[in-house]
Parts: structure tokens; C-alpha cells; sequence
């Protein structure tokens, strides 16, 4: 059965292309005039001079909804080998095209994910990022090249990502995300991907996508790990961040890849399968009508306005949540751990929740407060008078006056480079908060 | 092989492996009952983790109020603690106990 059926897809395929084919034709001897293709596909690779990409409004979703998407020859070839999958088809690759999404956060989880998502040919493709590229960002942060260490990582991710497709259309947001601001920059995109690096804006990204009643694909990585979740999917049924985490962890417990470090193709393998995941989530959007079930569809979890679909409470009975975690070192590298789910009391998505937009745009809600804040962990943190920076020591050093030195960091930081005549002792994961 | 004991796997990931001088998976042989006479479970796991195996000497980053901190999530074989319990839930011989600390590294 799958044999015939992808067989006649296929066919479908290429009586499409022939269709194409033959308008193109058309098209270049000037018997139809103004046609409906969408200019931006000609912009060609030089992505560095369209700077102005940002000032661009994004359509309302009702508008988009409504326009017939068509694929150009092009695209047909572009995309023909995922187009030929069962799960994909022309109806799954013009739902993709139809689809917003929003990558926040341009780093290592950022770029694979959009390079993958670009290349998949999703319509509208949104970037928040604030920071600029550093040369410590380039052994896992693919998107960004040397020449653009100290640019814009929004500007250097889209201009990499217009080579690998210039179909999509890019959207830089160049600027940090606040609970203020968090409302209206999701509330444009279909699909919010959390590609961020720590717990106040996963909270703050999770609170905003439960209030829009947007799917939220959500992954992290440390050294050698990563966790991986799909969360608020389908909106109002699947967990939410705080659902899986209802208390954050102390302030003292948490590493940025920055303090522990992280191997570039584990933090690069999670970005691809959020990629993959969020491939899943809007290809579960396209026309039921037009195309067979795709095989990760189970019927549980379909849309409730699907017309057999099962009771709504039986339907939540059934399903199951999972998160992905990966540990490069151990023998069992993936696994999939099986998750207790939506949360009655859930502060955010639960019949009880206090979160509402409104407490998001006015700012009164303090995310870093709630994750402890900065130094606010058991140690008090330094002040000015306990803390001495190189050239002063080193002074003290030249005189003989730099006393005992003890090197607190771990035996691997120290075997990189350590003062001389330095005593290791090395304090736990050595965290000492600075004011 | 004593009946005074359960055979149990310990897997630690997410950077808690540092606790435990690096050791990602070990087995222990977990006393069947706690001082008091209650049958061991998960909360008694990790008073018993923290006393006989972590080499880190900050307990806290490990244990709080008698049982786990905040960020580290508990799988009893494969599957949230929520589901089995939490640190009530009973051990049983070859159950694989795997703390995950949270990431947000990206
Ligand atoms: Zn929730």
C-alpha cells in the first residue's frame, strides 16, 4: 500500500512540474503578464546589503491564512526530495510555506535549527538576538563566519541563511527579549522555537507562547548534554515550561556554556532536532483533506476539530509527554524520558494561572527575581574591596607582595593555564558570585 | 546476595556526574529498610547518595529539604517521579534511579 500510494503522490508531483514547466514557458515568451510569483525569491545571495529586512510588518495571520500559497518550479525542484515523503507531500511543503516561525536566540542551538528550517522552506523565518558574534562563538555557532565577529548575530544568521535558501522571508529582530516586549514579538509567529540560554527567558518564552496559544519547541546543552521538549503542543493540552519545572533551580546551580563549557556538535545536534520537531508540529497543521494521515500523526493526538477525533478528556487521558535527553558520553546516548505532564496548579497554563498578558506587557512580572537574581545565592557576593583585577596583582607579584595564591578552578581549567607558583584547590564547580 | 539489601542502578547526567567524582552510572546496594524501619525510598536514596557516594561536599547542590533541590528531575526507570510518587515511591531490586539536572545552556 505505502508503494502505490507514494507512487501516485510522485505522479501527482510530476504532472505539477509539467504544469509548471509549461507556464514558465509562458511566462518567458511574455504571454502572461504580472504574474502572481513572489518577487522576493530574486533577490539573489548578496544578503549583506539588505539591511532595511527589519523595518518589513509582518502580515496578521488571517491575512496569510487566506492567500493561496502556490510553488514555483523552483521550489518544486528545491524541495522535491522532502516533497516525495509520505509526511510531507505538496500539502505538508505549502503549509511550511504558509508558516511563521520564531528562533529566539541566534547561538548554537539557533543556528542548526534555522539552517534546517530555512532549508525545509518555511515562509517567514524571525530572529531575536541581541548580542554580537564573538570569536568564542564560532566553534559551535555554524551561521557565523570570522569576518563577522562584531556584527549583529541577527544580521549574520539571516545573511548565511539567504545562501542556503532566499525564498523565506527573514525578519531580524535585533534587540533583547522583555517580558514587555515578548507579547508582540511572538504574537506575529505560528511557532516559537526557545533557543536561549537561561532559565529567566525559557520561563519568561514559555509564559508568553501558553498566553498566545502558540506550540513552543524547547531545548538546552551543557558540555556534553542536552534536553529536548516540545511543550504547550497542541496549545491549552500539552505542558508548559512550568508545567515540567514549576520551581527554578537555585541561582548557584546554574552553568551558561560560557561558565561550563560545551562541545559545539552536541549543542549543534539538539538545534537539528528542534528543527526536526518543529518540521512535525506545522506539517500536523496541513489539509487532512488533501493527503493521507502522515505516520506521526497517531489519531490521539490530532486537532480537536478533527471530525472522528476522540472526546477531548479521553484524549488528554491517552496522551503521553516525553522529553529527548542526550548524554554524548554515556553508553546509552538518547533517551526518552516519559514526563508527568500538564500541572492542575500551573501558575501559567492551568485553570488557576495568574500570568496574563496584561502582567506580562506592564513589566510587573520580575523573571529574574523569581530565578533568584544574580549573587543572590547562600554565598553574599563580593564586594568591590575583596576583588582585584590582573594588573594590580601583578604589580603586588613584581614586588613580592602577591602573597599565596590558591587557584580555585578545576584541575582541567587549571592544566590549560595557571599562574606561576599557584596552589590548585580546586572548590566544587568553583562558583564564586561577583557583585 | 542479602535480602538486607536492594541492588540498584544509579545514573547521574546533566552535569550531576561532577557530584560524584565524574562517575556517570554506578550500582549500589541500598539498605531494604531506613534507621526507622520504613522501606527505602527515593528520599532515603538521596540521603544515602549524599552520605556514602557524592565526593562534592556542597549538599545543597544535591539535596534540600530532605529530598532533591529544584532542577533536578527524577526518573525512575525512564519515567518522572510524579508519575511513581515522587520520594515516596518504594525502591525495587534493579530499579534504574537517573537524576537529570536541568540545562539552559544554548
Ligand atoms: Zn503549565
Amino acid at each position: 500500500m505505502e508503494k502505490f500510494s507514494l507512487g501516485s503522490e510522485n505522479l501527482d508531483l510530476r504532472i505539477r512540474i509539467a504544469e509548471l514547466e509549461r507556464e514558465l514557458a509562458d511566462y518567458r515568451s511574455g504571454a502572461v503578464a504580472n504574474s502572481t510569483t513572489n518577487g522576493h525569491a530574486t533577490h539573489g545571495l548578496d544578503g549583506e546589503d539588505e539591511e532595511d529586512e527589519e523595518e518589513e510588518e509582518l502580515p496578521t495571520p488571517e491575512d496569510q491564512d487566506d492567500k493561496a500559497v502556490r510553488l514555483d518550479l523552483d521550489e518544486f525542484r528545491r524541495y522535491g526530495r522532502q516533497m516525495i515523503m509520505t509526511e510531507v507531500g505538496l500539502d505538508g511543503q505549502l503549509q511550511l510555506k504558509r508558516s511563521k516561525v520564531l528562533l529566539i536566540g541566534a547561538g548554537g542551538l539557533g543556528c542548526p535549527a534555522a539552517a534546517y528550517l530555512a532549508g525545509a522552506g518555511i515562509g517567514t523565518i524571525g530572529i531575536v538576538d541581541h548580542d554580537l558574534v564573538e570569536p568564542s562563538n564560532l566553534h559551535r555557532q555554524i551561521m557565523h563566519t570570522v569576518e563577522k565577529v562584531g556584527h549583529p548575530k541577527v544580521k549574520s544568521i539571516i545573511s548565511s541563511l539567504k545562501r542556503i535558501n532566499p525564498n523565506p522571508k527573514y525578519i531580524a529582530h535585533n534587540y533583547a527579549l522583555t517580558p514587555e516586549n515578548s507579547i508582540e514579538t511572538l504574537g506575529k509567529y505560528d511557532l516559537v522555537l526557545d533557543c536561549t540560554d537561561s532559565p529567566q527567558t525559557r520561563y519568561m518564552i514559555s509564559d508568553a507562547c501558553v498566553l498566545l496559544g502558540k506550540p513552543l519547541v524547547s531545548a538546552s546543552a551543557l558540555r556534553s548534554d542536552g534536553q529536548l521538549v516540545v511543550l504547550n503542543n497542541p496549545p491549552g493540552e500539552g505542558p508548559c515550561y512550568r508545567c515540567v519545572f514549576p520551581k527554578p533551580p537555585p541561582p548557584e546551580s546554574v552553568l551558561s556554556c560560557g561558565e561550563g563549557g560545551v562541545l559545539g556538535p552536541v549543542v549543534g545536534a539538539m538545534g537539528v532536532l528542534m528543527s526536526t520537531e518543529a518540521l512535525k508540529v506545522l506539517l500536523s497543521k496541513a489539509d487532512k483533506k488533501k493527503r493521507r494521515k502522515p505516520a506521526h500523526l497517531s489519531p490521539d493526538i490530532r486537532p480537536a476539530d478533527a471530525k472522528d477525533a476522540p472526546k477531548k478528556e479521553e484524549s488528554l487521558e491517552q496522551k503521553k509527554f516525553y522529553m529527548t535527553i542526550y548524554s554524548a558520553f554515556s553508553d546509552t546516548p538518547f533517551r526518552t524520558i516519559r514526563m508527568f505532564g500538564k500541572r492542575k496548579t500551573c501558575q501559567a497554563c492551568s485553570p488557576v494561572a495568574t500570568i496574563t498578558k496584561e502582567s506580562m506587557r506592564n513589566g510587573s512580572l520580575d523573571y529574574v527575581a523569581f530565578c533568584g537574581g544574580k549573587g543572590s545565592g547562600k554565598y553574599p557576593p563580593l564586594t568591590k574591596d575583596e576583588v582585584i583585577n590582573v594588573e594590580e596583582y601583578s604589580k603586588l607579584r613584581q614586588n613580592k607582595e602577591g602573597g599565596l595564591l590558591i587557584d580555585v578552578r578545576d584541575d582541567v581549567q587549571f592544566g590549560i593555564c595557571a599562574l606561576e607558583n599557584s596552589i590548585s584547590k580546586k572548590f566544587g564547580l568553583n562558583r564564586l558570585p561577583l557583585a | 546476595m542479602s535480602a538486607d539489601t536492594i541492588p540498584i542502578t544509579i545514573e547521574l547526567a546533566g552535569g550531576l556526574e561532577l557530584l560524584f567524582d565524574n562517575e556517570k552510572k554506578f550500582n549500589i546496594d541500598l539498605p531494604t529498610k531506613t534507621k526507622d524501619g520504613n522501606a527505602a525510598n527515593i528520599n532515603y536514596l538521596v540521603d544515602h547518595l549524599c552520605v556514602h557516594h557524592m565526593k562534592d561536599t556542597r549538599r545543597d547542590m544535591f539535596e534540600i529539604n530532605g529530598t532533591v533541590r529544584a532542577g533536578i528531575l527524577v526518573l525512575i526507570n525512564d519515567a518522572d517521579w510524579e508519575l511513581e510518587g515522587e520520594g515516596e515511591y518504594e525502591l525495587q531490586p534493579k530499579d534504574t534511579i537517573l537524576f537529570v539536572s536541568t540545562l539552559h545552556g544554548g
